[in-house]
């Protein structure tokens, strides 16, 4: 009998939370690195839509579910700007390259 | 007048000469017509302490003023409990005449000074020195404490010393005011020694204090022989300041100061001072003190006077025979003729301060020329200084109708007296011979100076008699140096005023087994007064009243002899002083040496000082800087070590503090990649590892 529970959810959003993390890590392309954020937010997001369902928090949970979205359109309009910026500068956006601030 | 009255005006006399020593110094350079208000304020002391002397003498003749304050107040020192230390002015008949004595000879003395002192590079400073002194010698003489006593002493030395070095381009006035001011010093640690005697007993400085616990019976340290050494060393201020022997040596050499100068104080004032402490001590003195006193005043006057005799230098003569008259009435004081003593201290200071002045107009009209071998005949030209330095001759050498006969003959009876009553015959033997001597040297300085023929004829035609305002001076001294002022009888002192109602002979308040036997009270009424008059015994007075008629002709016997071979050797020249020299030469450079005390003293005291300063020099050489160097090399020493320590230990720590902070730095360089992705595994792996520790789950 297959009941779905809060581990399943949980389960989900940390595979994703791992896969997101993954691009993060290894995508050289920034905007690869950016949806891999964004899987992170959405896996962060999962976890708040299962603990405000199967928890005793109220709605709490759905309403930072909606927050995080705006926030996450918000930063991926800002973050899309830098690439760009990025883009002007360094001609490309490999982010293995953009290591300047090491000096 | 009241007595408060009395005491505020005579507080006045005392400060007004400061006052002007302090405008003249502080505003002389820029108002050289300043030295003129010097001059006035001392005429204002004079006239003041001519008030106060005739308002005490007939108001309050046998009435002592004192007015006094606590100066320090020490509650309750551990060992000698509670001290106040009092200051005070104490106003008696000796204070009045001598408040007079000083401001009429300081105020003749700046009036001369006006114009013996004229062009001087320094004059109105002079002025300046001339009021500090006579402040001082106020202070010295108003003062009813031994404390501002010698506070004021050591003024009147630093006066003084200033006053004698005036002309400190000079090497031998520097050197002499050097001189003066370190022999007095030796009398002074005397004094100061003597002084603490007498506080560590009584614990206080009043004079009258101490006199009333003496003759209570409070004796210091319960023994008289302290009684005797405090006296004796107080006397010994007296010795110093009043240059007798063996600290007589300064006053010849003071001379080298300005002739005034050795007037004011060198003859009339300060060195009267030493007489005025043993006036003022006289009541505690035993009679073991007293023969010191007498035979030191007595010695001091024979040395001076042999001396004074062929000195030729005619301030080196005077300051010899001022020598010789403080010896004199040290001399008084010691074989009890206490108010002699006083009296002819009054009139020698005026005849003495004459002498001096004249000798001051001689000099300033030859030219400065000092030397009596080069004058002579000046009779003609200085009528004035002749017959004023005459009038002041004949009184220093004793001849009736003068005041110098008068207090000398008491001082001889005094002696002859004390010769009878205590077997001490030679005391008044040396007080006669000292008679004739001086007769003899001051008439041969009168005869060389002013009679016979000029023997330097240029400086004789230069000469001229002296200005109005230095003939003046003159004037008045030797009018004061007749006997009309003192008593109205001309050979007997002993009915005049000055004696009979001014100056008693205060009780002596020491132990009657310490006194003279002349010097116990023989009546009971007389034993009971304490600060009454006259207690000497019945037989005193009368061995006194036997001992007048003799001293009178001897004393007149021997100055008529010294005064006719005088005239035989200088005048006449029956007799020829060369030969006679030649004749007894050892003698003769013997005195014309000064006793050899001066080649004495450089050879014991002076040489002996210097080894001793070289023994402390060799000492401080090795010992004390041997000390110091070592002290130097091993700090050197420590400091080496200490900065190998520095180098190595402190400095190789901070080093490796920094050596190692670079090298991990270094190390973890490598972690800072730069790229951004690195950075989110650390922070990821961070997470993680903050998670294991901190298990929040």
């Amino acid at each position: 009998m297959l009941h779905v529970g809060l581990t399943h959810f949980l389960i989900v959003s940390a595979i994703l939370f791992s896969l997101g993390i993954y691009g993060i890590v290894t995508r050289k392309n920034a905007v690869m690195v950016l949806m891999g954020i964004e899987l992170v937010l959405n896996s962060a997001n999962i976890n708040f839509i299962a603990f405000s369902k199967y928890g005793n928090f109220g709605l709490g949970g759905q309403v930072i579910a909606l927050f995080v979205i705006v926030l996450a359109a918000a930063e991926a309009a800002i973050a899309l700007a830098i690439v760009l910026n990025i883009y002007k500068t360094f001609s490309n956006v490999n982010v293995d390259e953009i290591d300047h601030l090491k000096e | 007048m009241s007595e408060s009255l009395l005491i505020n005006i005579s507080i006045v006399i005392l400060f007004l000469p400061l006052l002007g020593f302090t405008t003249v110094v502080f505003f002389g350079k820029r108002i050289p017509k300043l030295y003129l208000f010097e001059v006035a304020i001392l005429g204002i002391a004079l006239l003041l302490s001519i008030i106060v002397a005739y308002a005490k003498l007939s108001f309050y003749n046998t009435k002592d003023i004192v007015a006094a304050f606590t100066w320090i107040t020490m509650g309750n020192a551990p060992s000698p409990g509670a001290i106040n230390i009092e200051l005070g002015f104490k106003i008696d008949n000796i204070t009045v005449l001598m408040l007079f004595v000083v401001n009429l000879i300081s105020f003749l003395v700046h009036v001369f000074s006006i114009e013996y002192m004229r062009g001087d590079k320094l004059y109105t400073r002079y002025f300046a020195y001339l009021g500090i002194f006579t402040f001082s010698m106020l202070g010295i003489v108003l003062t009813h404490n031994l404390l501002m006593m010698y506070i004021f002493w050591e003024l009147v030395g630093l006066s003084s010393y200033l006053l004698i070095g005036f002309w400190f381009e000079k090497k031998s006035a520097s050197d002499a005011a050097k001189k003066a001011f370190i022999v007095n010093r030796i009398g002074d640690i005397g004094m100061f020694v003597g002084i603490l005697i007498l506080f560590t007993q009584y614990k206080t400085f009043t004079f009258d204090v101490i006199y009333q616990q003496i003759a209570a019976g409070n004796i210091p340290f319960g023994s008289n022989a302290w009684l005797t050494a405090a006296g004796i060393l107080i006397f010994m201020g007296a010795v110093g300041k009043s240059a007798q022997f063996p600290l007589h040596v300064w006053l010849p050499d003071a001379m080298e100061g300005p002739t005034p100068v050795s007037a004011l104080i060198h003859a009339a004032t300060m060195v009267a001072a030493g007489v005025y402490l043993v006036v003022r001590i006289f009541v505690m003195l035993t009679a073991d003190a007293m023969l010191v006193i007498a035979v030191v005043g007595a010695f001091t006057s024979l040395v001076a006077a042999t001396i004074a005799l062929t000195q030729n230098d005619i301030k080196k003569v005077l300051a010899y025979s001022t020598v010789s008259q403080l010896g004199y009435m040290v001399m008084a004081l010691g074989v009890g003729a206490y108010a002699f003593a006083f009296f002819h201290l009054v009139t020698h200071a005026f005849f003495k301060a004459c002498l001096f002045l004249g000798s001051g107009s001689v000099i300033h009209s030859m030219h400065h020329e000092q030397d009596i071998r080069n004058m002579g005949g000046l009779k003609r030209k200085m009528p004035v200084t002749y017959y004023t330095f005459l009038i002041s001759t004949l009184a220093i050498s004793g001849i009736p109708l003068f005041s110098g006969f008068l207090s000398k003959d008491g001082i001889l009876a005094g002696t002859l007296a004390f010769g009878k009553l205590t077997g001490h015959w030679f005391i008044p033997f040396i007080g006669f011979t000292v008679a004739g001597l001086t007769a003899f040297y001051m008439f041969r300085l009168v005869i060389l100076t002013f009679h016979g023929e000029p023997r330097d004829q240029h400086k004789f035609d230069h000469a001229h008699e002296s200005p109005f305002v230095m003939a003046a001076p003159l004037v008045v001294l030797a009018a004061l140096s007749i006997f009309i002022w003192y008593t109205p009888n001309p050979i007997g002192a002993a009915d005049g005023w000055v004696i009979k109602n001014w100056i008693k002979t205060p009780a002596q308040v020491v132990p009657n087994e310490t006194r003279f036997d002349f010097m116990k009270p023989s009546t009971e009424e007389a034993k009971a007064e304490i600060h009454g008059e006259v207690t000497h015994s019945v037989e005193y007075t009368e061995t006194m009243h036997w001992a007048h008629y003799p001293a009178m002709f001897l004393s007149l016997a021997v100055a008529g002899l010294g005064i006719l071979f005088a005239f035989m050797f200088y005048q006449w020249e029956k007799l020829n002083a060369d030969k006679l020299a030649e004749k007894i030469k050892p003698l003769y450079n013997f005195s014309l040496n000064k006793w050899f005390l001066d080649e004495l003293y450089d050879m014991t005291a002076i040489a002996g000082t210097l080894s001793f300063s070289s023994i402390l020099a060799w000492f401080d050489n090795k010992v004390v800087d041997g000390i110091v160097n070592g002290s130097a090399t091993v700090i050197r020493f420590v400091s080496r070590m200490s900065g190998w320590f520095d180098t190595f230990v402190v400095d190789g720590f901070v080093n490796f503090t920094a050596f190692f902070s670079g090298f991990v730095g270094l190390s973890f360089r490598r972690l800072q990649t730069g790229k951004v992705q690195t950075y989110i595994v650390f922070v990821i792996f961070a997470i993680i590892i903050l998670l294991m520790f901190f298990k929040p789950f």
